[in-house]
């Protein structure tokens, strides 16, 4: 009893800790003031204010700027990594090992130094950065991993089954898309969640490869912002929302799968 | 035609080809970039003039080893808290455990630099100074997910029948932990270690938030040589980094690849 109430509150305490930032962003996402931490009186003002069309126009831009770029590295890099680890899971032991460790480096790499060398590649060969670099970065660092969860199911799943099909006069195109397919989807779905996460979430590497044409994302906007000694007080309710909206996903996520097993 | 390439496309491990030029283009051709851009001066030709700088001048020097330093206490901090967090949760009943892992996972989601800046609130808010006390919270705050997570999955995996195994054979709880459960765990410790020790070093924008640009750690020193145009010497600098993970991941013998799956990254 004393152990279980001991390992409570060490586990509890630890949460305070992650969560205190958070709680003081939502806590003063009810109120008017320009400072995070100035508290004026309660109001809904800033959560009215970003659903106003135009009023923060350069806000509403960026954070559908890294919606769009996070959807389309997420789908680039499924695509590219499912075909990938099928690829891998087929090869002789020497080359598989070497394409393997080939995959880890982008893991491995901190991200400044994916930055600076995506950075010194698009000025070598000139090309202009914007939508496009972005993009082509973001599937760089996000599709080891789609690469890395659809491996493990495909070892899981019984090799012969597609050999069956294919024995049965399936075409490949057609034994990949009613065999491999669905045994792997678990893997590419999980593998595009944590890619668009990784994407979404991303600030060096996309503040390298961004160019200066003034294209921005969440990341970069915060920054500039921070950079000019405040944060834009609608960011407030902005992380707010998104909190919440991820923790309830994630609870009924977790709630589904709870009720599946029993 | 059309039969030959039918058939080299059903050949499924050829699929491999196009993410393999693709890691060429994106991956080995860059870093061998960062290589040729370091060991060249701004005319281009081959020379030793921007590691001679990083000798010579003690600022980047003495930032590279600061860095280090911080890297190493935080890297600790989150190893003697988060340990006991992922065994705690580990011991937990499944469906109990799998919420808490998500509790711990969630602060991921709100960006980093907003994290940071209401870290900086909070600090304020206690009456706090902002300065290295501060940017060690930040940093432990920032990555100590990181840290939980594979040693979660690993301590979660363990064959139970081993550690009752040990009992069996009379090792008292002390014993079972440092001969059987912390020994199984190592993977994911090393996995845990990689993921906060490296981005540490390299982050940038944290440091600056939590000192109000007293402190400046390596990452920041690398961004504001490539801003500021001195790419080779840019490059020389990234080059130095590059050898601390290649000898960071050396110590994890464990292979970097197999700990990197195995201790549960994904």
């Amino acid at each position: 009893m004393m152990k279980r109430v001991l390992s409570s509150s060490y586990l509890g305490l630890l949460l305070v800790m992650l969560y205190a930032p958070i709680l003081i962003i939502i806590v003063f996402s009810f109120t008017e003031a320009k400072v995070l931490g100035n508290w004026t009186g309660f109001s809904l003002k800033l959560y009215a204010s970003i659903f106003q069309g135009g009023v923060h126009h350069s806000l509403t831009a960026a954070l559908w700027n890294t919606l769009i770029i996070g959807l389309v590295a997420a789908f680039a890099s499924t695509i590219l990594g499912t075909m990938a680890a099928i690829g891998i899971y087929n090869l002789q032991p020497g080359p598989q090992r070497a394409v393997k460790l080939l995959n880890t480096i982008p893991i491995l790499n901190p991200d400044i130094i994916t930055a600076i060398s995506l950075f010194l590649l698009f000025v070598s060969l000139r090309i202009s950065q914007g939508y496009t670099t972005v993009i082509l970065a973001h599937i760089t660092f996000c599709t080891p991993y789609v690469v890395l969860s659809v491996l493990p199911r495909l070892r899981r799943m019984n090799a012969n089954l597609y050999e069956a099909a294919l024995d049965l006069g399936a075409t490949p195109f057609h034994a990949l898309r009613r065999i491999l397919l669905p045994e792997l989807k678990p893997g590419m779905i999980s593998g595009f969640i944590l890619a668009f996460t990784l994407s979404i979430d991303d600030f060096v590497v996309t503040l390298f490869t961004i160019g200066n044409e003034g294209l921005e994302t969440l990341s970069t906007y915060i920054y500039a912002d921070a950079r000019r000694g405040g944060l834009t007080p609608e960011l407030r309710p902005l992380s707010a929302i998104i909190f919440v909206t991820v923790l309830v996903l994630l609870l009924v996520i977790n709630q589904r799968a709870a009720k599946k097993k029993l | 035609m059309q039969r030959k390439i039918l058939s080299f496309i059903g050949r499924r491990r050829n699929w491999t080809i196009p993410y393999v030029l693709f890691l060429i283009v994106f991956v080995v051709i860059p870093m061998l970039l960062i290589v040729w851009f370091a060991f060249s001066n701004n005319e281009g030709e081959f020379s030793f003039t921007n590691f001679r700088k990083f000798w010579m001048q003690p600022e980047a020097m003495n930032t590279f080893i600061f860095s280090v330093g911080i890297a190493m206490i935080t890297t600790f901090l989150c190893l003697i808290l988060g340990y006991p967090a992922a065994y705690l949760l580990s011991r937990m009943e499944s469906k109990r455990a799998k919420l808490l892992v998500i509790l711990f996972i969630l602060p991921m989601w709100i960006n980093f630099l907003i994290r940071t800046l209401a870290t900086v609130a909070l600090f304020d808010f206690l009456h706090l100074p902002l300065g290295e006390g501060a940017l060690i919270f930040g940093m432990v705050y920032n990555f100590l997910p990181f840290m939980i997570y594979p040693i979660y999955n690993i301590l979660q995996r363990t064959d139970q029948s081993l550690i009752e195994a040990s009992q069996d054979l009379g090792a008292n709880p002390r014993q079972v932990f440092l001969r059987t459960t912390l020994p199984l765990s190592m993977p994911g410790i090393s996995s845990g270690i990689m993921m906060v020790f490296m981005p540490v070093i390299s982050t940038f924008a944290i440091a600056e938030l939590l000192t109000i640009n007293n402190i400046k750690l390596f990452g920041t020193t690398l961004q504001e040589n490539i801003y500021n145009g001195m790419w080779n010497y840019g490059a020389a600098l990234s080059l130095v980094m590059l050898l601390l993970i290649g000898m960071t991941s050396l110590f994890n013998s464990a292979g970097s690849s197999q700990t990197v799956e195995e201790g549960g990254l994904i």
